[in-house]
């Protein structure tokens, strides 16, 4: 497969893989492409993908192995765009619920809530992937017991496991441990739009009053990186490191906090629907903010219904994103100003207009240093404390070999990665 | 028999009619407190990353648009035609669902029950028969302890030490239709002790304490009197009349053990009821919710309605309320 855009980014051309085949035994064309994309684009589509497509103004086959893709403003991201997890290839007309794609394995038995099993596909088209014969995926909701049915042999790969099991398992020959970064990161958003926060001062006292290294070290085990409030992890090809590194500084905290004019305590909603452990982190950033002379009045809030009542309609409360495959499409999503997800009412005609032109940028160089200037624009003005970027973790039995995670898709390949070991 | 015109059917009559009225009054008590949790079936499936539109889209399509007591109408009208409806976020018959499920709780439950009852009834004629010596003081000790600890905590002990430790039985018991029957007890082993765990402690202090107050009743004193061993009168004589209580306590413990597998199913990811519940809970999938939940009230008052027949049976003087 290859692809190939206009001198304008705004016309793209795909081309297909020739000799793939369905489970179902169709051969793969440019149709069941165009199918599979469009029904995220339908009138009625609930797909979470749909926003993905918000700038596609047309998919078309057109030839049996090549797509057009037609854009209303240039985005260079759209091959990374493609390489969203919802958007599975299925056969022209088919039913989605059907589970036939090209994949590495082929469904067996589906019970929501409790297993899929699935068995390998002998006419993958990759090489040297989908060892195994069978590939079960189970649901163990409870962290305990999902760690024991590991330890127990029962399973050879889990997700999830506890951070504080680490230092455990490490010592574990039976077992291996994955921390892997992620563009997984937490954060505190601050609305922009109105009092207190409309305020930067006071936003940039927050920024400097919480000590980033001290919540991953005491919630997260140092399973994480820094972050440095603006959502660009440092494997993204677009992350600037001249971005200076904002360090806990309660001097300063102290001198914006004084210089904003606000007095009294900054409310602070929590939930641990924000984020993992946001309260235990919450509760550590008050400390941090203590010292600067900045109190935070922590309310808990009840986990049930957290997005619908809490976020986007408190002032100050926590939130997470799981990233998105480039920069440009984690800004577009949640920092323009139009965006549904703009969760701080952060608003700068100045930060779209940059980021569209960085969108349509095809030099590399250059759309670097925009990029610089829109994660700049964010660690100064925005409205997001982002103190850190939560790994991913993953343990799997010691007989486990072939695993090779990506930071943005973690473990989805992982059924055709592993293989046993004697 | 001259029952002074009464049969079990007018006995029984108003009970089954108060029965149904309280599974009635469940539902509404469920639905409507399902509805009272912030958040609804169309944002938990989608997460907050949705679109506006997505999530719209969604809910129309749930008919979660229309208020919460046109639904419930919709629901109850659609029961009462033997429709259990679709599950929300799997899109599932509900009918289908409960089919995989309350079997396997059942199962679980029935093997759970077939070691706690016949052990607890034992060690209750042993420790009656031996009062107040070690034996008894130990065994009601144990079982107090095991019946008092959570029982998520007794399941993670028996893990640690049955499946971590020792290797003897897996630590987690996803079972499937295909499985055979010996397996099927070889997965369920661990669940079905931590519930014998939970669920032995009353029945056995209940044989034990019936057994005791017949004791000292004066047709036992007699038996004594003619030599009759200790062992032989509690066999013989004061076991007979002790059954009743027993047999109640017995029905109401089985109720307890089919509920409080939720709990016990969620800790070993077995696909019973319990499971189905804690998942459709957090979906807010509430057609699962409330069928599961009616199962479950179900079986509540059906095993009340059987000790109440067994209280009678044994005990024919409470036909005739005065």
């Amino acid at each position: 497969m290859e692809w190939n855009p206009d001198a304008t980014a705004k016309t793209w051309v795909f081309k297909i893989r020739s000799g793939v085949e369905f489970h179902n035994g169709k051969t793969l064309t440019a149709e069941d492409i165009a199918y599979s994309l469009n029904h995220h684009r339908k009138k009625d589509s609930k797909s979470l993908a749909r926003s993905v497509f918000a700038g596609v103004s047309d998919i078309k086959a057109t030839a049996p192995l090549e797509i057009t893709v037609t854009l209303d403003s240039a985005n260079v991201d759209l091959p990374g765009l493609m390489a969203d997890y919802h958007l599975l290839i299925m056969p022209d007309g088919g039913d989605p619920n059907a589970g036939i794609g090209t994949g590495p394995y082929v469904i067996e038995k589906f019970e929501p809530g409790v297993i899929v099993r699935g068995k390998r596909n002998e006419k993958y088209w990759k090489a040297g992937r989908a060892h195994a014969d069978v590939v079960e995926i189970i649901a163990i909701n409870d962290i305990v017991a999902r760690q024991s049915a590991l330890q127990g042999g029962v399973v050879h790969f889990i997700t999830r496991p506890d951070p504080k099991l680490g230092a455990l398992v490490k010592n574990n020959p039976a077992l291996k441990w994955f921390d892997l970064p992620s563009a997984m990161h937490y954060l505190f958003a601050m609305r922009c739009d109105s009092a207190p926060f409309d305020n930067n001062d006071l936003r940039l006292a927050m920024k400097y009053a919480v000590d980033r290294q001290d919540l991953l070290t005491r919630v997260y085990a140092n399973s994480g990186k820094l972050g440095n409030d603006h959502p660009v992890p440092a494997f993204d090809p677009m992350f600037s490191a001249e971005v200076p590194i904002r360090a806990y500084d309660p001097d300063k905290a102290k001198f914006h906090f004084k210089k904003s004019g606000f007095s009294g305590p900054v409310q602070l909603s929590v939930s641990d629907a924000g984020f993992t452990s946001a309260t235990a982190a919450a509760t550590l950033y008050k400390e941090h903010a203590a010292k600067a002379g900045i109190d935070i009045a922590l309310n808990r809030v009840p986990a049930d219904g957290y997005w619908s009542d809490v976020w986007k309609k408190k002032p100050f409360c926590p939130a997470y994103w799981g990233g998105r495959v480039t920069a440009g499409l984690m800004l577009q999503a949640v920092y323009t100003s139009q965006s549904p997800n703009n969760e701080t009412f952060w608003q700068r005609p100045a930060f779209d207009k940059l980021l569209a032109q960085a969108q349509a940028e095809l030099n590399v160089a250059r759309r670097k240093e925009m990029f610089h200037d829109l994660q700049m624009m964010l660690w100064e003005d925005g409205g997001t404390v982002q103190p850190l970027f939560a790994n991913t973790l993953f343990a799997t039995s010691a007989k486990v070999d072939g695993f090779a995670p990506s930071p943005l898709f973690t473990a989805f390949r992982a059924a055709e990665q592993l293989y046993l070991t004697s | 028999m001259n029952w002074g015109g009464r049969t079990l059917i007018n006995v029984l009559a108003p009970r089954i009619v108060l029965a149904v009225l309280t599974l009635f009054i469940i539902s509404l008590v469920i639905f409507f407190s399902v509805e009272l949790l912030p958040g609804d079936t169309a944002e938990a499936m989608l997460g907050h990353d949705a679109t506006v539109e997505a999530l719209a889209t969604l809910r129309r399509e749930l008919q979660l648009d229309s208020p919460a007591y046109v639904r419930y109408w919709r629901w109850i009208i659609d029961l009462l035609h033997g429709d259990l409806g679709k599950s929300l976020s799997s899109g599932r018959a509900v009918s289908d669902l409960l089919a995989q499920r309350l079997p396997n709780t059942f199962f679980l439950a029935g093997f759970a029950a077939l070691i706690s009852v016949p052990l607890s009834f034992v060690l209750g004629v042993i420790t009656a028969l031996y009062r107040e010596r070690a034996v008894d003081r130990g065994v009601n000790f144990v079982a107090l302890a095991a019946s008092s600890l959570p029982d998520f905590f007794v399941a993670y002990a028996l893990i640690l030490i049955f499946s971590v430790h020792l290797g003897w039985v897996p630590p987690i018991s996803i079972i499937s239709p295909e499985s055979s029957l010996a397996e099927r007890l070889y997965l369920t082993g661990l669940p079905a002790l931590t519930l014998t765990f939970a669920t032995s402690a009353y029945m056995l202090r209940m044989t034990r304490a019936s057994i005791l107050s017949l004791l000292s009743s004066p047709y036992i004193e007699m038996a004594r009197l003619k030599g009759v061993s200790s062992g032989r009168v509690i066999v013989g004589h004061a076991l007979p009349n002790a059954l009743g209580p027993i047999a109640n306590v017995t029905a109401l413990t089985l109720a307890y053990l089919v509920v409080s597998v939720v709990v016990v199913e969620t800790v070993f990811a077995y696909p019973g009821l319990g499971q189905l519940f804690v998942d459709s809970v957090s979906k807010r999938d509430i057609p699962v919710v409330q069928v599961v939940a009616m199962v479950f009230a179900s079986t509540y008052i059906v095993l009340n309605l059987v000790a109440d027949m067994v209280a009678l049976a044994a005990n024919p003087r409470l036909m005739h309320p005065r």
